[in-house]
């Protein structure tokens, strides 16, 4: 487990500037933000709300080492570790979902030893970018103690100092980066989203940079008149990046649905070639197009135009 | 009832568990199912609440989620919140069930979902916990529905993911874990739950048809049996037409039996699922 030094996260926030300036740029010069070596957190869950515009330009700059960071890992992890960028996930839970089985990319490199996976409870999880979004060094939790989990992981325990009673003490965490996919921004870096919230509030405020994209770049007054919306102030974004579909193959909540056939033809790839098809699928889909919007154009506009349809019907549009 | 399907069989048998006016912490798969059958049946006002954020929702028949952290898993949903603030809920106590699904299963209720063979020479790398360790630690009474067959139903879990009763007797209680008492387990053979002072597993019923024998025959440890074992009531055809207008939708309007076939999106469940 890495030392929580609460203070040094402070300082380099204290010493940050909160320019308000237009801060758009591409996902590609975002993502160059990001070294070899560095912690990323990943927003969304699963395959909701995944910063995939952001995940896909990451990717194609293959940098080496990198800690990955989510609540529940998709296969996005797997396209990090067969591309080498990745040593460590840090996560409760990686998979694509229940009808697609184990991930084979991800046993082939966790059982070798060849990436760790710090695997923390879901809860754990979130109140670990909350501590770091608090700027307190852990949080006490009634979660995960007498499991092997806090064994393996070195979780301590606390005692309270008013009545006594053992607590889990759930260390912080602030990642160098947070990648978040939203709904709305406007240039300056406010920030809205519809639906559930996953934990990107907690993981953004405990990050050092934080990259944020949206579906659509709105003007200041359009944030303004529902400020109730707004997730992320200006002063905690670093980055906003414009990508329509940016979650695509991930749904985004009342927009668009997950493409599951997409899913379906990486799982069959990877469960017959194992690592070298998460590979082709990079090449492919990543590095095959000059930017995300060549992915989403490759889609086409009838598949699109069905996932929303499918949004659509549970919002009853 | 010989077209019962296990599935079906456990589903409908663990949603008799729930109470009217309660909260269920669901886990995808099975234990939503048995939520919301419950919801159609004795327990309308059961609030089901859901690890993505998701408070009171009451899904689109034939369109149940995948995962409980997307969007048909929030239909009809009373409040939607960060995974943080849900998973705070039962720590503070609102929620009176936790309702798991279970790869491997120990004879203390101890959960495995992490893996097979050590930790340090993994021969199968599971998922992992998901939210099944906070929900097992923090929610009032935590129900175990699984298919019962022995490689689940082990003697020691070989990695404690979620914790049941950890040793037995008091261990739970040493460990710091103040909710979750474990109340029920829901097999295709049985009905179990978890003897006072030893916290070891105990057949208290049967599904039609099987004997202690053969429940005996598919569990890996040496199982306590009850002295009132109760035949359970087999699922009746009005449970059986909820659970299935739920997972295929609703019946087509000829009436010509297509409703029970399975449709896309309602896939089998593997053990390893996300809580």
């Amino acid at each position: 487990m890495e030392p929580v030094t609460v203070m040094t996260a402070r300082a380099e926030r204290e010493a940050a500037g909160r320019p308000v300036v237009d801060k758009r740029m591409t996902a590609e010069d975002a993502t160059a933000l990001i070294r070899d070596g560095d912690h990323v957190a990943i927003g969304g869950t699963l395959y909701s709300r995944t910063p995939m515009a952001l995940v896909f330009a990451l990717l194609r700059q293959r940098r080496r080492h990198l800690t990955v960071s989510r609540p529940l890992a998709c296969y996005e992890i797997e396209l990090f570790l067969a591309t080498g960028a990745l040593d460590r996930i840090v996560t409760s839970w990686v998979g694509i979902g229940l009808p697609w089985g184990l991930a084979p990319v991800f046993r082939h490199y966790v059982e070798r030893g060849e990436a760790r996976y710090d695997e923390w409870s879901h809860l754990a999880m979130g109140l670990r970018y909350k501590a770091g979004a608090m700027g307190v060094p852990f949080l006490p939790s009634l979660t995960m103690l007498g499991s092997d989990l806090a064994g393996t992981l070195g979780l301590q325990t606390v005692d309270c100092p008013y009545t006594g009673e053992q607590l889990a003490a759930v260390p912080a965490l602030n990642p160098d980066v947070a990648l978040i996919h939203a709904h709305r921004a406007d240039m300056f870096g406010n920030v809205q989203v519809d639906g559930y919230r996953h934990m990107d509030a907690d993981m953004a405020k405990a990050a050092r940079t934080v990259i944020v994209s949206a579906e659509r770049i709105v003007s200041p007054e359009e944030i303004a008149a529902s400020p109730a919306q707004t997730m992320l102030p200006h002063f905690a974004v670093d980055a906003v990046v414009p990508a329509p579909h940016g979650s695509y193959p991930h749904e985004c909540y009342g927009l668009y649905g997950p493409d599951f056939e997409h899913f379906t033809a990486y799982a069959a790839a990877t469960k017959e070639q194992g690592p070298a098809g998460a590979l082709r699928y990079v090449e492919k889909n990543v590095d095959g197009h000059a930017g995300f919007g060549g992915f989403i154009a490759a889609a086409g506009p009838e598949r699109l135009a069905a996932l929303a349809a499918d949004a659509g019907e549970l919002m009853g549009r | 009832m010989s077209d019962v399907t296990a599935e079906e069989l456990m589903a409908v048998t663990a949603s008799r568990l729930l109470a009217d006016h309660k909260v269920v912490f669901a886990g995808v798969g099975m234990p939503l199912l048995a939520s919301a059958v419950a919801r159609h049946r004795q327990a309308p006002h059961l609030t089901i609440v859901l690890e993505g954020g998701i408070i009171g929702t009451t899904l689109l028949p034939g369109k149940l989620p995948i995962s409980t952290n997307e969007m048909r898993a929030a239909y009809g949903a009373q409040m939607l919140t960060d995974i943080t603030d849900v998973f705070l809920y039962a720590q503070r106590g609102f929620f009176d069930y936790g309702f798991l699904g279970a790869a491997q299963v120990d004879m203390y209720g101890n959960i495995n979902t992490s893996v097979i063979g050590s930790m340090e020479r993994p021969r199968v790398r599971l998922p992992g916990s998901g939210g099944a360790n906070d929900i097992i630690s923090l929610c009032n009474e935590v129900l175990i529905v699984t298919q019962h067959e022995p490689r689940r139903f082990v003697e020691r879990v070989d990695f404690i993911t979620s914790p049941g009763y950890l040793s037995g007797g008091d261990s739970r209680a040493r460990a710091g874990l103040v909710g979750g008492r474990l109340g029920a387990v829901v097999t295709d053979l049985a009905l179990l739950d978890f003897e006072p002072g030893s916290r070891r597993m105990r057949l208290r019923g049967l599904q039609a048809g099987v004997t202690v024998g053969q429940v005996r025959e598919q569990t890996g440890f040496d199982l306590l049996v009850g002295d009132d074992i109760s035949e359970l009531v087999p699922p009746s055809a009005d449970e059986l037409a909820i659970y299935r207008e739920l997972r295929d939708g609703p019946p087509l309007a000829d009436g010509d039996g297509t409703a029970d076939t399975k449709r896309a999106g309602a896939g089998d469940p593997v053990p390893a699922a996300p809580a």
